[in-house]
């Protein structure tokens, strides 16, 4: 029987990258408060350390603001050197939220309502 | 002791960072002034590099150094704020407040508007020879043979306050903290206690949410199908009303592009912060854990629930520092076996460049974004049969006739590259590296002087 969809992660957040020197921070943000606990559950420091692996990032912390229904990710040592080091082209790395946004989550298909967007979801 | 509630104080942003829009401040103002209370206009111009590279301006030209655009961010604005009574705060000053103040006032004479009364905050430019062992110490082992640019000690709200309180029209500084051109100002019409951390705190996080101009408003956040902001061409900038508490309301000018709803504000609140429960500005330890926002109206979304911490004993120096030269090169491939030429193309450059150091190679069209400066993730792709790829390639060197060697290889494929690539394209850049310390708070006081 189907109960969950895999849906991207950016039909249930969405996400903005900050920088300070080598360090980046994203957010995640509920897009429907119902979405939150799932987000907690789905998207750890260790399931978004293996998506940025290839950064190398030296430390992944996360921080929870339940009131907001939004997660705070500081990656350490994963923009190449930052903004005056690097020799990549997004120094800032403005463009790694949505690296974040590819991973996919299981969704309970009572809260599809909640997804945002008309992006392919295959039943499982 | 008064009871009446003082005025709810509006500050609007008309600029986010140095680069950014110029005609933005006309309807901040506009919107200020038919509010009809308190009001002041800022503009925060200076990223980490901005103070250095105004430093090099400078050198060059002692009457320079401050932000190049203050001519196009005032000229339109200048006399409405000075008629309309809405105060000027900006850290534009960058390397050389005191020549970006003589700079209005020339504007206010050639406009012929009132003789503005001008303050410029000093205190925050530690290159001088009396801050030489202040700056050693504080830097210890890193100090080592860096070739310095510029140190900035990030002042605090303070010395803007008193330059408000004693009756500046225009407050000029150079390296604030980003929040501060916020609290200064509240802290000057509310008159509250210097340590009131929970009032502070809550007017610095109002100061976060303008301080990047449009990213609170709808900039940097659309993404169609999921995010749609309307009239991304004509966003509005921010305003702030914040009341006696510090709490605030972020609204914007009527009638311009954008939108600001519990989203906007949510990502804009988070935007470079570390640990919500801890963001440190010279003014206060700001803590966001227990923060909420709620929609009031279209493009009305407040914000409660800040709490503050005691300020931190020390004040963050940036100091900028000369690195050398990155050098840059692209060139395209297109047609059948494009990303296999493109590829080609940086094995060459980087034979041929071989004990230059790293040699950074992008595949435009094919992954030139997410991937990493030691190629790991390039590799690890087969060939996807892109049909339009331009190679991009990078390095630094401390020695400019080194990273020039670069432009002239990439510049040489035309005629000993694989087939058919066209369009090259070189750049030289000067790079210049952030090292930071923390020096103690009293060693660099903040404070205003008028111009005169």
């Amino acid at each position: 029987m189907t109960t969950t969809l895999t849906v991207p992660l950016y039909r249930a957040a969405h996400a903005r990258t900050g920088d300070k020197g080598n360090r980046s921070n994203i957010s995640l943000i509920a897009w429907h408060p119902r979405l939150w606990d799932l987000l907690v559950e789905q998207v750890t420091e260790a399931v978004v350390e293996r998506q940025f692996a290839h950064r190398h990032p030296s430390r992944v912390v996360r921080h929870l603001l339940p009131n907001l229904h939004a997660m705070n990710f500081v990656l350490d040592d994963v923009l190449d050197g930052g903004v005056n080091d690097a020799l990549n082209l997004d120094s800032h790395g403005k463009a790694l939220s949505f690296l974040l946004l590819d991973l996919s989550l299981e969704v309970p298909l009572e809260l599809s309502d909640c997804l945002a967007g008309h992006g392919a979801s295959k039943p499982m | 002791m008064n009871c009446e509630p003082l005025p709810t104080l509006h500050v609007g942003c008309a600029a986010g960072f140095s680069g950014d829009r110029t005609d933005a401040a006309a309807p901040v103002v506009e919107a200020l002034i038919a509010a009809g209370g308190p009001a002041v206009l800022i503009f925060e111009t200076l990223a980490e590099r901005t103070l250095a590279l105004a430093q090099l301006a400078r050198r060059e030209n002692p009457d320079a150094g401050y932000e190049p655009l203050l001519d196009e961010l005032l000229r339109p604005v200048l006399a409405r704020c000075l008629e309309g009574g809405v105060r000027i705060v900006s850290n534009f000053g960058a390397a050389n407040p005191m020549g970006a103040a003589r700079r209005i006032a020339a504007l206010a004479a050639e406009l012929g508007t009132r003789a503005p009364r001008i303050a410029v905050i000093e205190g925050d430019d530690l290159m001088g020879a009396a801050h030489r062992s202040l700056l050693a110490d504080a830097l210890g082992p890193q100090a080592q043979g860096l070739k310095i640019v510029s140190a900035n000690a990030y002042l605090g709200a303070e010395a803007i306050a008193d330059a408000l309180l004693a009756g500046a029209d225009i407050v000029v500084a150079g390296r604030v903290a980003d929040p501060s051109l916020t609290v200064g100002p509240a802290l000057a019409h509310f008159g509250w206690a210097r340590d009131d951390w929970d009032r502070l705190a809550r007017a610095t996080m109002a100061g976060h949410l303008l301080e990047c101009g449009a990213q609170v408003t709808g900039g940097y956040y659309a993404d169609p199908g999921y995010k749609d902001v309307p009239g991304l061409a004509n966003l509005g900038y921010p305003i702030a009303e914040i009341d006696a508490d510090g709490h605030c309301v972020v609204t914007k000018p009527a009638g311009t592009g954008g939108r600001i709803d519990e989203h906007t504000v949510k990502e804009q609140l988070l935007y470079e912060l570390h640990d919500p429960a801890a963001y440190l500005t010279p003014d206060v330890v700001a803590d966001i854990g227990e923060a909420q926002v709620m929609q009031l109206g279209p493009d009305r979304v407040r914000l409660s629930g800040v709490r503050g911490h005691a300020r931190p004993a020390t004040l963050k120096v940036n100091v900028c520092h000369e690195t050398g030269w990155l050098a840059e090169g692209e060139i395209s491939y297109a047609g059948p076996r494009a990303e296999a030429r493109a590829r080609l193309a940086a094995e060459v450059l980087r034979e041929r460049l071989k004990g230059l150091g790293p040699v950074r190679a992008d595949l435009i069209g094919v992954s030139s974004v997410f991937a990493d400066d030691a190629g790991d993730w390039s590799h690890a792709q087969a060939d996807s049969g892109a049909r339009d790829v331009r190679l991009r390639v990078a390095l630094h060197h401390a020695d400019r006739h080194q990273a020039e060697r670069l432009a002239r290889e990439v510049t040489a494929l035309y005629t000993c590259g694989p087939a058919g690539g066209g369009g090259v394209r070189t750049a030289l850049r000067r790079r210049l590296g952030t090292v930071s310390c923390t020096v103690p708070r009293d060693s660099a006081p903040g404070r205003y002087v008028f111009l005169l």
